[in-house]
């Protein structure tokens, strides 16, 4: 079975969020990139698992320059046995990644997309459906289980306080969630490995982007905590309802 | 013209985020001179339908074959499109719920329309939208360049506006395209009170609790308030609480009204799903836990005595406005 995995940087979890230019760009500035986590810990990880299980082949796919490559041997260091870079340097939209990752899995055959829920950086979601719209394929989305038995999957996926089972035949994409696999700390065997496994660089299809981004903006401070007594409750309850009326 | 939004049904009934899109959809429209339009798919009564109105809906359209009940994300999608094409939609508005997150972008797609997911408020003069990004960290404001706009909108951002009014309800002759998923089982929560994501009202507790035993007491004052419970991720690792509980980066992302946190630290990672909620009240026996920076107001103590105690308070508060 062939896995194509699409894996996005992000800025490290923990990183302090700011802007340039007038607000206009985000501050690259001592910013570690990272794999998406739920790129890696779920989709990657998976795909991964169910190799191991039944053979195959396992890519993944990024849509950036050359500095994402560093991060990109990360997902061969973990298991992944080729990536795939789409060169595009400039800034585009869910819909040009997309429709550059369209480009690069028709030709693929590959059997399963899978991706992460979100990235942590746009939290946009937008991604697997696109890809699937586009290439007429059936989406699974945010996916907490997943097998397979010959060209048939099982998955269990999130719906609104509850969850959902199904079953859908290959091909088709799939976005991952909580559940599906757990991270995985790449070996010293593996991260020697990465250093020789195919990293190709595409020729972007150069399609151009829906939307743009206008502008940042960084929450209003929050003022600082207002502590109350433990022995004094009924003050609470009369500050939410008097001041934050909430209740 | 128009402007469609989807109207999400679960078990026969309208969903609570599609009050709100549907006042969403109504202010969008006011502003483009033109109306709200409602796209129904599956089984719904008409009455019910007919009560989007009171949210600025004039007209429901509703496809009603029995195909639309079970979900399908790629049928969904073409559905909202045909529908979008059937009554010259040019904006599309869908709530960013489960189900929105999956036909959205392809919606986009099918219109070639550029999207934007996670909005927070309500477009500009120029088609400009904010929205959430950085996990909570940060705003984004986008433009949609193209003449067709699609818009995911968070629930419980902007609120839904009660008016007077009824819309009218319309068949609409839609052909479902075969689905290509099957759907095996469907598992709710059971209880009256909203899931996760639409909850005004949250009470969540996390280790501080130290046993799945003792979330008596979380129960009791999430039943006072009205309020829908969660949980942070160590408590949904270990089973404590169901997995669809977990609230946090890597479980549900949040905004309620009200978010009552009870012995959780606050991690960057539960603070990313959880920060936007518009007020929040942490209780810790640290005085030093993380979460207290995050928040409007703290008690620091026990929480076993505090927690029936605030319990008490709210039962003692709410009988004393009747």
């Amino acid at each position: 079975m062939k896995f194509l995995v699409c894996i996005s940087l992000v800025p490290d979890t923990t990183t302090k969020i700011s802007f340039v230019d007038g607000d206009t760009k985000f501050n690259n500035d001592k910013v570690q990139w990272i794999l998406n986590p739920y790129d890696e810990w779920y989709a990657l990880v998976r795909a991964l698992e169910l190799k191991e299980a039944n053979g195959g082949n396992v890519t993944v796919v990024n849509v950036g320059g050359a500095d994402n490559d560093q991060v990109i041997r990360k997902a061969l260091a973990i298991g992944a046995d080729d990536a795939i870079r789409i060169d595009v340097t400039n800034d585009v939209d869910s819909f040009a990644i997309a429709s550059e990752i369209a480009a690069v899995a028709k030709t693929g055959g590959y059997d399963m997309i899978l991706l992460g829920k979100e990235t942590i950086n746009y939290n946009g979601s937008n991604l697997g459906g696109m890809l699937a719209e586009l290439l007429d394929l059936p989406f699974v989305s945010y996916a907490s289980k997943l097998d397979v038995a010959g060209n048939t999957a099982s998955i269990e996926r999130d719906i609104e306080g509850g969850k959902e089972i199904l079953s859908v035949d290959v091909p088709f994409v799939i976005s991952c969630s909580k559940g599906m696999a757990e991270a995985r700390i790449p070996n010293m065997k593996g991260i020697m490995g990465a250093k020789t496994k195919p990293l190709n660089v595409v020729t972007p299809q150069g399609v151009g982007s829906l939307t743009s981004t206008v502008k940042y903006e960084l929450p209003p401070a929050k003022s600082a905590c207002k502590m109350i007594s433990a022995d004094n409750v009924e003050e609470l309850v009369q500050l939410l309802h008097n001041e934050a009326k909430q209740i | 013209m128009a402007v469609l939004f989807l109207v999400e049904i679960a078990g026969g009934k309208v969903k609570k985020a599609s009050f709100e899109i549907a006042s969403y959809a109504a202010k969008v429209a006011n502003q483009l001179g033109t109306e709200a339009v409602g796209l129904a798919l599956g089984t719904a009564s008409a009455d019910e339908l007919a009560a989007l109105g009171i949210y600025g809906a004039k007209k429901i359209v509703h496809a009603s074959n029995v195909a639309f009940d079970t979900f399908d994300a790629g049928a969904t999608a073409k559905a909202i499109a045909d529908a979008a094409d059937k009554t010259g939609a040019t904006v599309i508005a869908i709530s960013q719920t489960l189900t929105g997150k999956a036909v959205a972008p392809r919606v986009a797609v099918r219109l070639q329309a550029g999207i934007v997911s996670g909005a927070v408020g309500l477009p500009d003069a120029d088609f400009v939208i904010k929205k959430g990004a950085f996990s909570g960290k940060a705003f984004a404001y986008m433009k949609i360049t193209t003449d067709k706009k699609v818009i995911s909108v968070v629930p419980n951002s902007v609120g839904a506006t009660k008016g007077e009014g009824s819309a009218t309800v319309e068949t609409l002759d839609l052909a479902p395209a075969a689905s290509r998923v099957t759907v095996k089982e469907v598992v709710r929560q059971t209880g009256d009170v909203a899931p996760l994501p639409e909850a005004e009202l949250v009470v969540s507790a996390g280790r501080g609790m130290k046993g799945p035993e003792n979330w008596g007491i979380v129960e009791d004052l999430a039943k006072v308030l009205g309020a829908t419970t969660a949980c942070s991720r160590p408590v949904a690792d270990v089973h404590w609480r169901p997995h669809y509980e977990h609230v946090g980066q890597t479980g549900v992302a949040i905004r309620p009204n009200l978010y009552i946190a009870i012995g959780i630290s606050g991690a960057i990672q539960h603070l990313a799903g959880v920060n936007q909620s518009k007020c929040i009240v942490v209780i810790n026996k640290d005085p030093e836990a993380p979460f207290f920076k995050a928040a409007d107001y703290g008690i620091c103590g026990d929480l076993f005595e505090i927690v029936p105690k605030f319990t008490e308070a709210l039962k003692a508060f709410k009988a004393s406005q009747h």
